[in-house]
């Protein structure tokens, strides 16, 4: 449908109605209440509800508010980075790997910075595998040497050099004041120092806090945010790495 | 166990120095203590403790006192030596007598807690409610955790800086910068223990203080915990060799020394076994808890630990999605509870499967505080509906403790009325579960833990005995070792 302005749905098509959350560094009265709805408003809730209000402790209020938003949303407007490559059955993945490339496809992935949360590395590398997809561990033409958590840099790259690696896959869960960016751009900049030029391995950033559209920004090849399955991945690696030979002559 | 009555490691031997009141870093925030370590490793060793080189340089008069000695160890302007014969003997009363004093002091702290525990008073019931506090800033923690207080929290748990367990050091002073979590520090510790003191006062409720003895330093934070009256410390004998690969002759000599010092300073543990359920599927996985919770046990039996110290962990981690999934919850903490009816057994709220529908894992946690009424669990952590989305807001952990009170008030007493049918469910999946665990048990006898360890028997994760972070640290004991603290500890001795 081209030209859809939609507004949220509570009951009705067009109510606009929302509900929203949130903490005031008030204690809990009448003027607190007023301040929720003034708030409110100026977040485009118009009206706005108050049906919850409660103290927490003697200095701050918790609010819950419904209303209608003023806002529309235009459909057409709204950027998305679109999967530039073919999902793919691990069936074909293996065969894409095999037959141009003749050799296993070796991955490297870790956790880095102080960042001890595996569960999406793993989720993507372990056979076991994330949302009924095996993990990359179960392709036979991938190899995976997954390092676990609190992996230092340098440590990345010596060891991706070492196994020579063709893809580098990195993983930030959890994070704090921008971690995960500063953490993905220093290893970038690191491989970036420790390859020749256009010789570095492909590099994969992946995590719920990610922008799918940052590559640029972060430096790597491929942002995979929140949700993404092995699946994707190995069939991303394919199409970045596999057609590559045949690709350059053209 | 062997392996750890062998070796001695530098944090062990730091260990000594701390409870020997050597404190303070230099002007890089090195602790002196692990100068002074460093120097003996480098002039002598530290296959013979520390013991024996550091105080012959005090008698012998190269330094007036240990801090001396620590700073002129920096410049590399004292000569240490392994003494002999009489000299021998007399390194080792002096050093018997400065780490005696820090077991006095730790002895002190004890009876403290207990004299505050009796006149302002344990909390009403069990479970006792066990909250985290983390901001990385010890001033922001302190009236957080006086709010969470206020709000009905029993322990406050400070989460420690993610990078702190793969620090070789123990950092210095109050700190207010740190990731996820706030470095524990010997200063941290005492800000928080005195703030938890005074908003204990005002509720009439002793209010417990936790932290982790985890990592590379976990026998140096043990000693800190005990001088500064921490009353739970997280340690588990597995958790740093699986989920942090440190190397696992590192870990268990640290593990055995941080909970010699826990038991003398009555100190419930934590252990981690909720990290088995995170890495691998809860229901497959279930008998490894079983099995980490007996050797936790063990562990903690042979270091001196009494039972009421066995703060055994597990966890409600099994897919919501999968039927019947409440009824395995329910036969696996059942099982935990009568196998260690004498524990205080610590639930761990559902965090895999938190997906960001903040609304659903209101619910789950809901269910998950049930269970720990049904199954009269002991130390609840209270799950945040925002787990794996944001640090939690302030009215998360309101809304958290709203949950809370609202199951125990509701169905707090519903164990006594909780007995499932002999031959049920829930019975037969616990007989089950136990089963697997006997047959783990089995394999491991067989193999040899560190083999276990290696293969990956735990968590799914492979930790080979000759790999890891800290093997550096490591060295077998000489014939002659000294270490007065391991002996006041082993002997319960004060002097």
């Amino acid at each position: 449908m081209s030209g859809a302005i939609v507004r949220p749905y509570g009951d009705t098509t067009g109510d606009g109605m929302v509900q929203v959350s949130f903490t005031l560094p008030l204690p809990h009265d009448k003027r607190a209440e007023g301040a929720a709805l003034q708030l409110a408003e100026k977040m485009g809730l118009a009206p706005a509800l108050l049906v919850h209000a409660k103290a927490m402790g003697p200095d701050f209020t918790f609010f819950v508010v419904y209303g209608s938003v003023t806002h529309l949303v235009d459909v057409d407007a709204v950027t998305v980075v679109p999967r530039e490559f073919p999902l793919l059955s691990a069936k074909e993945v293996n065969a894409a790997i095999k037959s141009p490339l003749r050799r296993k496809l070796l991955v490297v992935g870790a956790c880095i910075g102080t960042d001890a949360h595996t569960v999406g590395i793993d989720a993507i590398l372990n056979i076991k595998g994330f949302a009924g997809e095996k993990g990359l561990e179960y392709y036979r033409e991938l190899r995976v040497v997954n390092l676990g958590a609190q992996v230092l840099v340098p440590e990345l790259v010596e060891r991706a050099r070492a196994e020579r690696a063709d893809a580098v896959l990195v993983s930030q869960v959890v994070t704090q004041r921008d971690a995960h960016i500063h953490n993905t751009t220093q290893m970038s900049a690191a491989f970036r120092e420790a390859y020749p030029a256009g010789t570095a391995p492909l590099l994969v950033a992946g995590g719920p806090r990610f922008d799918e559209s940052a590559t640029a920004a972060l430096g790597v090849d491929r942002v995979f945010g929140k949700g993404t399955t092995p699946g994707e991945v190995a069939s991303f690696l394919v199409h970045a790495l596999a057609p590559l030979p045949a690709a350059r002559t053209p | 166990m062997k392996l750890a009555r062998t070796h001695t490691t530098v944090s062990v031997e730091r260990a000594l120095l701390r409870m020997a009141g050597l404190t303070g870093a230099d002007a890089e925030r090195i602790p002196w203590v692990n100068h002074l370590v460093d120097a003996v490793r480098d002039q002598v060793g530290i296959e013979h403790g520390v013991a024996l080189p550091v105080w012959d340089a005090l008698v012998r008069g190269e330094a007036p006192d240990l801090l001396t000695l620590a700073q002129l160890s920096a410049s590399g302007s004292v000569t240490l030596r392994l003494p002999e014969g009489r000299d021998a003997t007399r390194a080792a009363a002096a050093a018997r007598r400065a780490a005696g004093a820090g077991v006095r002091t730790i002895d002190r702290r004890r009876a403290e807690r207990d004299r505050l525990v009796k006149r302002l008073g344990d909390p009403p019931r069990r479970p006792w409610i066990y909250l985290i506090v983390a901001t990385g800033d010890i001033y922001e923690d302190i009236p957080q955790a006086k709010a969470a207080a206020r709000g009905g929290a029993d322990v406050i748990a400070v989460i420690r800086s993610t990078g702190q367990s793969l620090l070789d050091y123990v950092p210095e002073g109050a700190t207010r910068e740190g990731y996820a979590g706030t470095y524990a520090t010997q200063e941290n510790f005492r800000l928080m223990r005195a703030a938890l003191d005074e908003v204990g006062k005002e509720l009439g409720r002793y209010i417990r203080l936790t932290n982790y003895a985890s990592g590379l330093c976990m026998p140096e934070i043990a000693t800190l915990a005990g001088l500064e009256r921490l009353d739970m410390m997280l340690n588990d004998s597995m958790y740093g060799i699986l989920f942090r690969d440190i190397n696992p002759v590192r870990t268990f000599v640290d593990q055995r020394f941080s909970r010699q010092v826990h038991a003398r300073a009555g100190i419930i543990i934590n252990t981690g076994e909720d990290n088995y359920l995170t890495t691998a599927d809860a229901v497959e996985a279930a008998h490894t808890v079983t099995v980490s919770q007996l050797m936790n046990e063990f562990f903690a039996k042979e270091a001196g630990l009494a039972n009421w110290q066995l703060g055994l962990g597990h966890a409600f981690e099994i897919n919501p999605d999968l039927p019947d999934s409440f009824r395995l919850e329910l036969a696996h903490a059942l099982l935990a509870r009568e196998l260690f009816p004498d524990a205080p057994l610590k639930w761990m709220p559902p965090t895999k499967h938190m997906t960001g529908d903040v609304f659903r894992g209101y619910l789950l946690d809901g269910f998950f505080n049930l269970a720990g009424a049904l199954t009269g669990q002991s130390i609840l952590l209270v799950g945040m509906m925002t787990e794996a989305v944001v640090t939690p807001f302030l009215s998360d952990r309101d809304l958290a403790l709203q949950n809370v009170r609202y199951v125990m008030d509701a169905a707090g007493g519903l164990c006594e009325d909780f007995h499932p049918p002999r031959d049920g469910f829930i019975q037969t999946r616990a007989r089950q579960v136990l089963a697997e665990a006997i047959d783990l048990l089995d394999r491991i006898v067989d193999d040899g833990m560190l083999n276990a360890i290696g293969d990956g028997t735990f968590g799914l994760m492979k930790r080979p005995a000759d790999a890891g972070k800290g093997l550096a640290g490591v060295a077998k004991r000489a014939p002659g070792y000294v270490n007065p603290a391991i002996d006041l500890l082993e002997e319960g001795a004060t002097r």
